[in-house]
């Protein structure tokens, strides 16, 4: 049953559970897991991540990673409230002078880890630290103010449901489009799937890896659009308060995607963010330590990416002896990384071996 | 993926484009969420983090007898201006919603252990019965949704908030405030004045004034004196340095800071280096929870203990009494946490309640070194001397095991 | 996209030669031979850090006395032993972000357990090295055989061990430990002629470099080279991928234990104490020209990085550099240091491409080839002798 079953919707299998068990255990503390404020509660929890997640995912399909999404996220949010300053009329050009500022970032990290052949953890751990120092030395507390207009990005909803999150999923949608039915996500499955074989095949496998870091930057920028709604000013440590960067990454995995790219869907990120939304949710609600809280996720990460993995090794029917073991998330794309366009659901893993 | 994808996205699009709909047709903002009458109150720039107002009114709050009982130093107020409470006063078990920024350091967890004793000893008196708790973990975008959370669904009496952040929580305690249940902020600030009290300890100016003076009177214009930071950009600690900077700098002491983030080994090297160039004659700190590693740094190196402010940390006491130094302990009072709870029950009471609770803040000198290392004997190096929560029942154990709920 | 830095193999290949013909080379030559090993990335970071170690001098001179010298090893010590750890999983093409996780675990263990009595020393320091293989077992054996990425393993238990330690301990130390504990970080042997005193941390680092580089020469260190090189031409080579992977994660938890026994004594036992090790470990190594993803790279690479890393932060002590550009710093040197090996790295391969066409440098850009046509690039490793056993 498990073997024939999509990753993505192993994802959303494992959200359902969580979610069964979640409503029971809120039950028990005389609440509703479905009231309207917590479904607004989890959903706001997974605006922000949701944003750097999609972003996430992109670069992480191409084999790469990106670090220095909290400090993009701080940026973005100073840039975008310095900007407006208050100034209703000022609300577009900031937020289009927000995406700017991020895509070079992102145009910054790709060209590092394409061109100068920089692995992605140093490219953007690099450009992560740089964008820290700027902030710290010219930024000593929050700056800037939202002006009302535009916090109504973060303060309203429909119903339970934050305008924020729609936003999200609107942008999951749109991503996830560009990955399936344009050349550039075909490119970068192929890309971040095996970068030889893409070259051979005529792909030139740097754009669609600059694209994808690109993408990352301007996610993580929304996000920090998002936060400076919320806040109503621009801060310098936004983005770090919620270590954005590893939590984003194992929300990727959670949903599925390779780590070693070429492989994942954004649905399926989007419900790995959703996982971590509830338990964040659940474990609030159930007032847990907060040292234990991080002892659950850390649980959850690794047991969850592990029914995966098993999953896919029985999936396999293994050729050799021992399927290789191959490097984690190093650029380097393995033999065995399956790295066709699109082909999560349409070809099964072994087949792609072949 | 293409098969898989394809009515996801379909039905995706389709949900987006209806509620892009819906919200042109008639934004429906949540219920609670209204402009603020505060705005950020007009300051846009935290550019310097030096205000001479407040540093004035903190360095005349520091000399300030308080009101209040004299062995309760967590009932007391400096120049208090009472507000009103009767529209709270009403009979039976109430509910306070607790919106922590976090327990990530040392402080706040003595803090927090001691609010929940607190708690224990309140809810014999049948007015505070149940506290509920949303920790933040240093995250603004969380506590806002904690805060709103608590507002819809956490069928509260009152509120109590201690914010991650000044400027950023100020909308959501404005939500709070909008609910007609008594709001009670504690620790830092906010841009609002709606909250009914908002507890404090004099403030960063002081603590800065405090320990700069110190340092001033021990040394000689010219000595150099190394500043160990914790972090940039967070308000309390800015005010701090904001402070001594200026009065270390009207003194002509030599001064050259540094950011830490509170790390021993990080502090020690720091020091060395210091040290290595020359003589350093001074350590001023704005947080004391790593002082120990700089007073060792002096010792690797040979060198005489430098005149030196750390915080009224155990460690820090403990090392202070076994070499000797000259040094004084400030203290960011850690007994804060206890007031938010014995205001709210004030306040259910109809009692009144200054609207700004300041709290004395007083530091630790040689004089007062042995009755506190005597008070907390048995504690561990983490503790803060001045957690004032001998009267609760729980002690000396709870906070001895440090039994964090 | 790819990583392709320092490369062991070629390098090797290609000083080879000249290096058993150097004696009857002329001093011109020597020049241009040694001239031509700095620019080597691998050379780079010795160049870098002798530039900055001579930045210091000039700014500081008594840095150069050995009393100076030696308490500068003392500090750099725990992360050099760190970037020793990391190493040996990097090198196999994994990651380990626990690192400081444990090192942090240790320490407040330490705190917590040793307390004044001197006699608890050597039974907690025995508790700590189990906690030490117990997490490196975990984080390996999660690896291998539940097939789960490195990063996330490792992340994982990060989190796990960082929330476990703070909720036993209440967030804070109870109190440093008894005084001998602290001497292994701390002391050191005094009045020795010359150079002043031997801290005890030198000796231990001394020791774990030993140890370390006797590994990676043994067949245990040529066959994890050659796993984080090409696992499946490791695994038809018939080693045992999963068993030489989970000793390498037992390694790196076992030198963040060492770490944090040298830290209780340097800094003292403190819940921030070890936090960021992962980042700065993994910086260390990769500056050392170890190439993330595995197969290349050298320990005592790694140990050159750390110095360099370690120096350049007391660099910037001595300047007057604010405080908060540290940061920005460390980040622009990271990233120009790989790149540079990078394009220098791209630059050898493209000649030794038009020269010989068989025996070229197989980089990491180039993953396609399959083990067998890889093959051709290992001769010169000590891998593919243990590969063949």
């Amino acid at each position: 049953m498990l073997r024939r079953l999509d990753t993505t919707a192993l994802v959303y299998i494992a959200l359902i559970i969580v979610l069964i068990i979640g409503a029971i255990l809120v039950s028990t503390t005389g609440r509703n897991l479905f009231s309207p404020g917590n479904i607004r509660d989890i959903l706001t929890g997974m605006s922000v991540l949701g944003f750097v997640a999609i972003g996430q995912t992109l670069v992480i399909l191409g084999a790469s990673l990106d670090l220095s999404v909290p400090y993009v996220m701080s940026l973005a949010s100073l840039t975008a409230a310095q900007t407006m300053d208050g100034r209703d009329g000022m609300v577009i050009p900031a937020v289009l002078l927000t995406v700017a500022i991020t895509a070079l970032i992102g145009l910054a990290n790709g060209l590092f880890v394409t061109v100068l052949g920089v692995h992605g953890f140093v490219a953007t751990l690099g450009v992560g630290l740089m964008l820290k120092g700027y902030l710290d030395t010219n930024y000593q507390g929050t700056e800037g103010e939202v002006p009302w207009s535009f916090q109504l990005f973060g303060a309203s909803g429909i119903g339970p449901i934050p305008i924020s999150t729609i936003v999200m999923l609107g942008l999951a949608a749109v991503v996830a489009f560009i990955l399936v039915r344009t050349t550039f996500g075909h490119h970068l499955f192929a890309a971040g799937g095996n970068a030889e074989v893409a070259r051979l095949s005529g792909v030139r496998e740097r754009l669609p890896i600059i694209g994808a870091h690109i993408g990352s930057s301007v996610c993580a920028g929304f996000a920090g659009l998002l936060l400076a709604s919320r806040l109503g000013v621009g801060s310098p440590t936004v983005g770090s308060q919620g270590t954005y960067d590893l939590l984003s990454i194992a929300a990727v995995v959670l949903g599925g995607t390779v780590l070693m790219g070429g492989r994942g869907s954004i649905w399926g990120t989007i419900g790995g963010v959703a996982i971590f939304a509830v338990l964040d949710n659940l474990m609030s609600v159930m007032q847990f330590n907060p040292f234990l809280k991080d002892v659950v996720r850390g649980l959850v990460i690794i047991v969850a990416v592990a029914l995966y993995a098993r999953r896919r090794i029985i999936a396999r029917r293994i050729r050799f002896a021992q399927a290789p073991q191959g490097p984690n998330i190093v650029a380097v794309a393995r033999p065995d990384a399956d790295g066709k366009p699109g082909q999560d659901s349409t070809v099964t893993e072994e087949g792609s071996r072949a | 993926m293409r098969t898989g994808l394809k009515p996801v996205l379909r039905t995706a699009v389709a949900v987006v484009g209806a509620s892009a709909l819906i919200a042109l047709a008639g934004c429906t903002t949540d219920p609670t969420v209204e402009p603020g009458g505060g705005e950020g109150g007009g300051e846009d720039s935290s550019e310097e983090w030096f205000d001479q107002e407040l540093y004035d009114r903190q360095f005349e709050e520091r000399d300030v007898v308080p009101d209040g009982p004299e062995d309760k130093p967590y009932l007391q107020m400096i120049s208090p201006e009472m507000g009103d409470t009767s529209e709270f006063e009403s009979d039976g078990g109430k509910k306070m919603c607790f919106a922590n920024a976090s327990i990530s350091n040392p402080w706040r967890q003595t803090g927090w252990i001691t609010m929940n004793e607190q708690l224990k000893d309140l809810k014999k008196n049948g007015v505070i019965t149940e506290m509920e708790t949303r920790d933040a973990q240093d995250n603004d975008d969380t506590q806002i949704a904690d805060i709103d959370y608590f507002i819809s669904e956490g069928d509260c009496d009152g509120f109590i908030i201690s914010p991650n952040s000044t400027s950023a929580i100020t909308p959501a305690v404005e939500r709070a405030c909008k609910t007609d249940k008594p709001v009670i902020v504690f620790d830092r600030g906010v841009e609002t004045d709606c909250a009914v009290t908002f507890i404090h300890p004099i403030g960063g100016f002081a603590w800065g004034i405090d320990t700069s003076q110190f340092l001033i009177d021990n040394l000689d214009a010219g000595d150099k004196v190394v500043a160990l930071r914790i972090l940039p950009g967070v308000d309390v600690l800015e005010q701090r340095w904001a402070a001594a900077d200026k009065l270390f700098g009207e003194a002509d002491i030599d001064v050259v800071d540094y950011f830490t983030e509170g790390d021993p080994a990080e502090i020690k090297k720091v020091v060395s280096d210091e040290l290595a160039k020359g003589d350093v004659q001074g350590v001023w700190m704005d947080a004391g929870d790593g002082a120990v590693s700089a007073v060792e740094a002096f010792e690797d190196a040979g060198k005489d203990y430098p005149v030196m402010t750390g915080e009224d940390e155990l460690s820090f006491l403990r090392k202070w009494k076994e070499t000797e130094m000259t040094a004084l302990a400030p203290v960011y009072t850690n007994f804060q946490w206890r007031t938010p709870l014995l205001a709210a029950e004030m306040i259910f009471n109809g009692e009144e309640v200054p609207t700004e609770w300041v709290l004395p803040q007083s530091p630790i000198t040689a004089e007062d070194l042995d009755e506190y290392l005597d008070r907390n004997e048995g504690m561990p190096d983490g503790h803060y001397a001045k957690f004032g929560g001998e009267d609760l029942s729980g002690f000396p154990e709870v906070w001895q095991d440090r039994v964090i709920p | 996209m790819t990583s392709a830095t320092g490369h062991p193999q070629s390098v090797r290949a290609q000083s080879a030669p000249s290096r058993s013909g150097q004696s009857r080379l002329g001093v011109g030559d020597r020049m241009t031979e040694w001239g031509r090993r700095a620019l080597d990335p691998k050379g780079i970071v010795v160049v870098l850090l002798i530039v900055i170690l001579l930045a210091i001098i000039v700014l500081n001179p008594s840095f150069a006395e050995p009393g100076s010298l030696m308490r500068f090893i003392q500090r750099v010590a725990p992360i050099a032993i760190v970037a020793i750890g990391q190493y040996f999983v990097i090198v196999s093409g994994e990651f380990d972000l626990s690192m400081g996780a444990v090192v942090t675990a240790q320490v407040m263990t330490v705190g917590h357990l040793v307390g004044v009595d001197e006699s608890k020393t050597v039974p907690v320091l025995f508790v700590l090295v189990g906690i030490g293989i117990l997490v490196g077992l975990i984080n390996g054996l999660a690896t291998t055989l539940l097939r789960v990425p490195s990063f996330i393993v490792t992340l994982g238990t990060m989190l796990v061990i960082h929330g476990a330690i703070m909720w036993w301990t209440g967030g804070v130390a109870t109190s440093n430990p008894a005084e001998n504990f602290r001497q292994i970080g701390r002391g050191g042997f005094e009045n020795i002629p010359l150079i002043d005193s031997i801290p005890y941390a030198v000796l231990v680092l001394a020791a774990v470099i030993l140890l370390a580089v006797w590994l990676s020469r043994r067949p245990f260190g040529r066959t994890l080279t050659a796993i984080g090189d090409n696992s499946a031409a490791a695994t038809f080579a018939g080693s045992r991928v999963w068993w030489t992977k989970t000793s390498a994660f037992v390694l790196s938890s076992l030198s963040a234990t060492v770490a944090g026994v040298l830290l209780v004594g340097f800094a003292g036992v403190h819940p921030s104490v070890g936090q960021g090790y992962e980042f700065t470990a993994i910086t260390a190594v990769v500056l050392g020209g170890v190439v993330l993803g595995g197969g290349r790279g050298t320990v005592l690479g790694a140990l050159t990085g750390a110095f360099t890393l370690e120096a350049l932060f007391t660099l910037l002590n001595f300047t007057a550099v604010p405080a908060t550009m540290r940061d920005a710093i460390q980040g622009a040197i990271i990233i120009a240091a790989v790149a540079y090996s990078g394009v220098v790295f791209a630059r050898r391969r493209k000649r030794s491409r038009t020269s010989t066409s068989t025996n070229s440098a197989t980089t990491s850009a180039d993953p396609t080839t399959t083990s067998a046509e890889s093959a051709p690039s290992t001769p010169s490793t000590g891998g593919d002798g243990a590969v063949r056993q």
